[in-house]
């Protein structure tokens, strides 16, 4: 009772404006974690891009991707590529936290429980712009066609967003399932579809280049649902590492 | 061992009833379509269990909530019978669906988006069923069940919007007059009568179905009881 006194007494000292700085840091000390474990193991970045980079020569085996073709396609592959890598990521992420018993750390931490969420969704999606930024050149490079644009780029976050936001939050039950290697995809890919069609269709339209009012229908889609999958993780996320 | 409650016996013979008075209306009373001819009255029963399927669905995204803003397990019970109904209607509307397209589209599947996004639909549900199995705390079954019924939820809504954004060759018969669809017809008085009689016997073949679901859910978790009482002896 005391304690829970004093708890409030300090709350309402710090006000509103310290909370939330308080709030960020919290968020900031897990990307933090995740970045420097990462740097020390390098077991999970290295991970994906050479199974992306495998992904790719795969589908350019596969499709026999000569000149007419590939502009078509391409998208199409690129977001393939990136889902794959993506559930690749957030596997080892989650896992890495629950193997280690270090989620239960995390969750002893007085910090609020979507903190640790939205701390675990910025590594994730950290990790996961690396792995673009490194296979978006090396796909241009290969396949012959310029993907560095703007709106393509644009594009490229937006999905990698929403694709994480809800990701992250299936990881999470995943990992704690006793099929989770093969669950994650199974729960993940038929959830993020408007996502994936949404990237694909409007990082399509920017590739050959489409008359913006025909994208912003994709865009549209996309950006609702980067909302709708972060307001949900968000509120549901509690229920999930409930103990 | 519970006795079957009166009013399902009830429901039981009214059901039954419903759908023989549902399948006069739809083989006989309903007119041949002139266009088509009879393969069109798959339409009724096709559109009937897809509504069943998404009212299903529904039905666990809103237990879903329930259960975890309020706890209760039969909030939980009545998720999972209500998945375990919907996934089978919703193949049901989609084998029905690929029956009717053989002639009028003159093959068996399509990549239509339509189509597409309510096989998607149905792939969220047997997730949803893999996930259950594959944990043992039912606690903790019960929770990831409705956050994931709840997140699953969202991806069916897309398969109705998608009719409207997507350029598709299913038709919109029910609200829209766009006639330009493949396959698009319009209903006569008789028609609706049959279609929405369908709809109507649906929600009732729902309904008792949802009951006895969940009346054997209790009765499995009857016997676990029993069973572990037997053994701790």
């Amino acid at each position: 009772m005391t304690e829970q006194a004093g708890a409030i007494e300090v709350a309402m000292r710090i006000g509103w404006a310290g909370r939330l700085a308080r709030y960020l840091r919290s968020i900031a000390a897990i990307v933090w974690k995740d970045v420097v474990a990462e740097f020390r193991s390098r077991e999970l970045l290295g991970g994906m891009l050479v199974f992306a980079l495998l992904v790719i020569l795969i589908f350019n085996f596969a499709l026999e991707l000569d000149i007419r073709t590939r502009e078509s396609v391409a998208t199409g592959v690129l977001w393939v590529t990136f889902a794959f890598a993506g559930t690749l990521g957030l596997n080892r992420s989650m896992a890495m936290e629950k193997d280690r018993g270090s989620l239960d750390g995390l969750l002893l931490a007085p910090v609020d429980r979507s903190a640790i969420y939205f701390g675990k969704a910025l590594g994730n999606l950290l990790f996961m712009l690396i792995v673009e930024a490194i296979v978006i050149p090396t796909f241009s490079v290969l396949y012959n066609l310029n993907l560095l644009k703007a709106g393509l780029l644009l594009v490229v976050l937006l999905g990698s967003v929403g694709y994480i936001a809800v990701g992250t939050l299936l990881s999470s039950m995943a990992v704690q399932a006793r099929t989770r290697d093969v669950l994650l995809p199974i729960l993940l890919f038929p959830v993020a579809v408007p996502v994936l069609l949404a990237s694909v269709k409007a990082s399509n339209g920017f590739l050959i280049g489409l008359e913006m009012v025909e994208i912003w229908p994709w865009l549209n889609l996309l950006i609702a649902y980067d909302i709708i999958f972060i307001a949900v993780s968000f509120m549901v996320f509690d229920f999930i590492v409930e103990e | 061992m519970e006795p079957t409650p009166r009013l399902l016996k009830i429901l039981n013979g009214f059901t039954g009833l419903l759908f023989i008075a549902a399948l006069y209306m739809v083989l006989f009373y309903a007119p041949r379509e002139v266009v088509m001819g009879d393969v069109q009255r798959v339409f009724y029963f096709h559109v009937a269990a897809g509504w069943v399927g998404a009212l299903a669905f529904l039905v666990t995204a809103a237990a879903g909530i329930i259960y975890l803003a309020r706890g209760g397990n039969r909030w939980d019970q009545l998720a999972l019978a209500s998945v375990e109904i919907g996934v089978i209607f919703t193949f049901i509307n989609i084998v029905s669906g690929s029956i009717w397209a053989r002639p009028i589209w003159n093959t068996w599947w399509t990549w239509d988006p339509r189509l597409v996004t309510a096989t998607i639909m149905e792939l969220v549900y047997i997730a949803y069923l893999m996930l259950r199995q594959g944990i043992e705390d039912p606690d903790r079954r019960a929770r990831f069940g409705a956050v994931y019924g709840i997140v699953g939820f969202i991806s069916v809504p897309l398969t109705f919007l998608s009719i409207r954004i997507f350029r598709t060759i299913h038709p919109v018969v029910v609200g829209s007059g766009d006639l330009t669809a493949e396959g698009a017809f319009d209903m006569t008085p008789k028609m609706q009568a049959a279609f929405f009689f369908s709809l109507f016997t649906f929600t009732f073949v729902y309904i008792t179905l949802l009951w006895h679901r969940l009346r054997l859910q209790r009765l499995v978790e009857y016997v676990e009881a029993r069973k572990s009482q037997a053994l701790t002896g």
